[in-house]
């Protein structure tokens, strides 16, 4: 393996272990890229958070998992721009975001060029490199063991001792297998349980569930099998037809292909009453949704792939509201806990700060290419609402407010990544005119009271169409404005700049 | 680390109780209960936004909200009710918002998945024309 300057050195040495335990302006719990991203964005403000860690190292999630080794997201080698432009992480999906180019750990340069879904092993090792060249300090080998309120901020119990700190944040993944209330599911292996795969080989696989860890395991065992039944309640959501993320992804819709065509893969709507052991595997007896009546399905292997859930220790009994069958917590736009402030969080789990979900596409808060650009916010937040702080925001003259708005919808990597969910936002300031007030949740400015204002967001709407959508606080109250799309995705064209002047006619006087 | 997997799915034996669902079966209410997404609102948040564009179908679990038109309370719901229907089917934006009262945990159908829902569970159309003409009966008999 080619050595590269930064990598592999990211495992720190015993005796230089950071942030003892003490008092600290925010506590950031993990060492995956969610808690990377965060930690750095809040150090480039000047809050430098102490990282704790169960780890040995950085990488989270990425340093077991997806279970067959490559990821499911793209990082382009030649995107349009390069680098340095401001569309690029939106052909990147995977990388962190640097403010300083010399403490890039951009996937292409880990990759092998063979694909652009990097391998799980390559998105590891630019997460170690990223840690190493940002120098991120991060104690590992900690572990957190219970959370306290206290009268100014939170204690938590780890470890290694108590820290005390205004603001904790948690980013600790949906990391914690989950499993479908279903009678007699106990048995059945996980999808982290799987098996190597010779061990399926010849054998019919029953899969609970179809989403893309389901269809990941059904890919992979493809070659393998000698039958693959996947079962859940409703069809299947598909990325190509959703238009969205969330679904399952093209990269692993071969066993649909192989289903449509009516191979050795079936892919049913079923509703599992339970599950049986038998003598030489499992039976599983269901009813069928979308054509009903009864099934029974045998199949010597059986995996659940029901997702995961968010491993939050204590925090439910420390008060925080769950959903999504207690596997989210209910999250503010700003990623705080609804039921206690001052716990926030970041990585995965931000996802339960829903948004808009505009014509049902919803954000991809629950990947990297969705979270990295949570967390940069944040920590915006963060500095300023605990912090004291108040950031720069630069002023524009009025005649650059429509190129500048037109630019960001054609090329922001923040709007592409997180549709109708991340919005740039312009606002009228009486003292200084025009202020650019950068990156803001559009549910935040959507429902917040504010001055005068126009946020500009990337949306999809039911027919696929990609298109800007302007929204325009005035006296307080919003309005909401559709430019047009464009075949090739510019929005630079002349009746936009024309559309968007009205639009913003008399707030920028 | 042990999965976490809860007892039942409660979502199942709340929409089994609602007057919109009571022709399914039990296999049905499940797939129903897959087909929306759950969400969860604070006291407070809203959840339909008036003259915004692309919200969806909801379905509360529990907790209550608020319709309010241009800041006034027109009515309040609470579990079991749905709302959004109208600006769903007729792909326009919400004439009124809707803000949550107390924590809300609701189901919601996106617009663009509403027909094919619709079309799918016929009894589901027939309930929902229902709700629809008692709210139509109400506000005649309030303008009257």
């Amino acid at each position: 393996m080619t050595q590269i300057p930064g990598a592999g050195s990211g495992r720190p040495q015993p005796a230089a272990r950071p942030f003892p335990p003490g008092r600290y302006p925010v506590v950031v719990v993990g060492s995956g890229p969610g808690a990377l991203q965060v930690a750095y964005a809040l150090r480039r403000l000047g809050v430098e958070p102490a990282v704790l860690s169960r780890d040995e190292e950085p990488g989270g999630m990425f340093r077991h998992y997806p279970l067959f080794q490559r990821l499911i997201s793209w990082s382009k080698a030649y995107p349009p721009g390069g680098p340095e432009g401001r569309l690029y992480y939106w052909h990147d999906w995977n990388s962190l975001i640097v403010d300083d180019p010399q403490e890039r750990a951009l996937l292409p340069e880990f990759m092998d060029g063979s694909s652009i879904f990097p391998s799980r092993e390559e998105m590891a090792r630019s997460l170690v490199a990223f840690a190493a060249r940002t120098r991120l300090r991060v104690r590992y080998g900690v572990t957190w063991e219970g959370t306290r309120r206290e009268a100014e901020g939170f204690t938590l119990l780890t470890s290694d001792g108590a820290y005390q700190a205004r603001v904790l944040v948690f980013a600790i993944g949906m990391a914690q297998p989950w499993k479908a209330p279903i009678p007699g599911i106990e048995p059945v292996p996980h999808y982290v349980e799987a098996k190597p795969l010779a061990a399926y080989t010849g054998k019919r696989v029953l899969i609970i569930g179809k989403r893309n860890s389901a269809f990941e395991l059904a890919d992979a065992l493809l070659p393998v099998a000698r039958q693959l039944v996947l079962l859940s309640p409703r069809p299947p959501l598909l990325s190509l037809l959703q238009r969205s993320a969330a679904g399952v992804r093209a990269r692993y819709a071969v066993p649909y292909e192989d289903h449509a065509l009516g191979g050795n893969v079936f892919v049913l709507d079923a509703a599992i009453e339970r599950v049986e052991r038998t003598a030489d595997g499992y039976r599983v007896h269901a009813q069928g949704t979308t054509r009903p009546g009864p099934l029974v399905l045998a199949g010597e292997e059986a995996i659940v792939a029901t997702g995961f859930a968010t491993p939050l220790g204590d925090l439910r009994a420390l008060g925080v509201a769950t959903f999504a069958q207690d596997r989210l917590p209910g999250l503010t736009p700003f990623w705080e806990s609804t039921t206690v402030p001052g716990i926030y969080f970041a990585g995965a789990t931000s996802q339960g700060a829903v948004g808009l979900r505009k014509h049902g596409i919803p954000s991809n808060s629950g990947g990297i290419g969705g979270f990295r650009h949570n967390a940069r916010v944040l920590a915006r937040h963060l500095v300023e609402t605990h912090f004291g702080q108040r950031l720069s925001r630069p002023t524009l003259h009025p005649e650059a407010v429509v190129p500048y708005l037109l630019s960001e919808a054609t090329r922001a990597s923040e709007l592409w990544n997180q549709r109708a969910y991340l919005a740039r936002v312009v606002a009228v300031d009486r003292a200084r005119g025009i202020t650019d007030e950068g990156i803001q949740p559009l549910a935040w400015f959507v429902d917040a009271p504010g001055p005068d204002a126009a946020a500009i967001v990337l949306e999809t709407d039911a027919t696929g169409d990609h298109h800007p959508a302007v929204y325009v606080r005035r006296g307080g109250r919003v309005t909401e404005h559709v430019l047009p799309g464009d075949p090739l995705l510019t929005f630079e064209r002349p009746d936009h700049h024309g559309q968007l002047a009205d639009i913003l006619r008399g707030l920028l006087a | 680390m042990q999965a976490q997997q809860p007892a039942t799915d409660d979502r199942i034996d709340i929409l089994a109780g609602m007057a919109l669902f009571a022709d399914l079966s039990r296999a049905q209410l499940e797939a129903v209960a897959h087909t929306f997404e759950e969400e969860w609102f604070s006291e407070g948040q809203r959840i339909l936004r008036q003259g915004l564009f692309g919200a969806g179908v909801y379905v509360i679990l529990d907790g209550e909200v608020a319709v309010r038109v241009d800041g006034e309370t027109r009515a309040t719901l609470a579990r079991g009710d749905v709302f959004g229907e109208v600006s769903a089917l007729l792909g326009e934006p919400p004439v009124a918002d809707v803000v949550a009262l107390r924590p809300l945990r609701c189901l919601v159908l996106a617009a663009p998945e509403v027909k094919g829902f619709l079309l799918t569970y016929p009894t589901v159309m027939y309930r929902m024309l229902q709700v629809v003409a008692r709210r139509l009966r109400h506000a005649t008999q309030w303008r009257g």
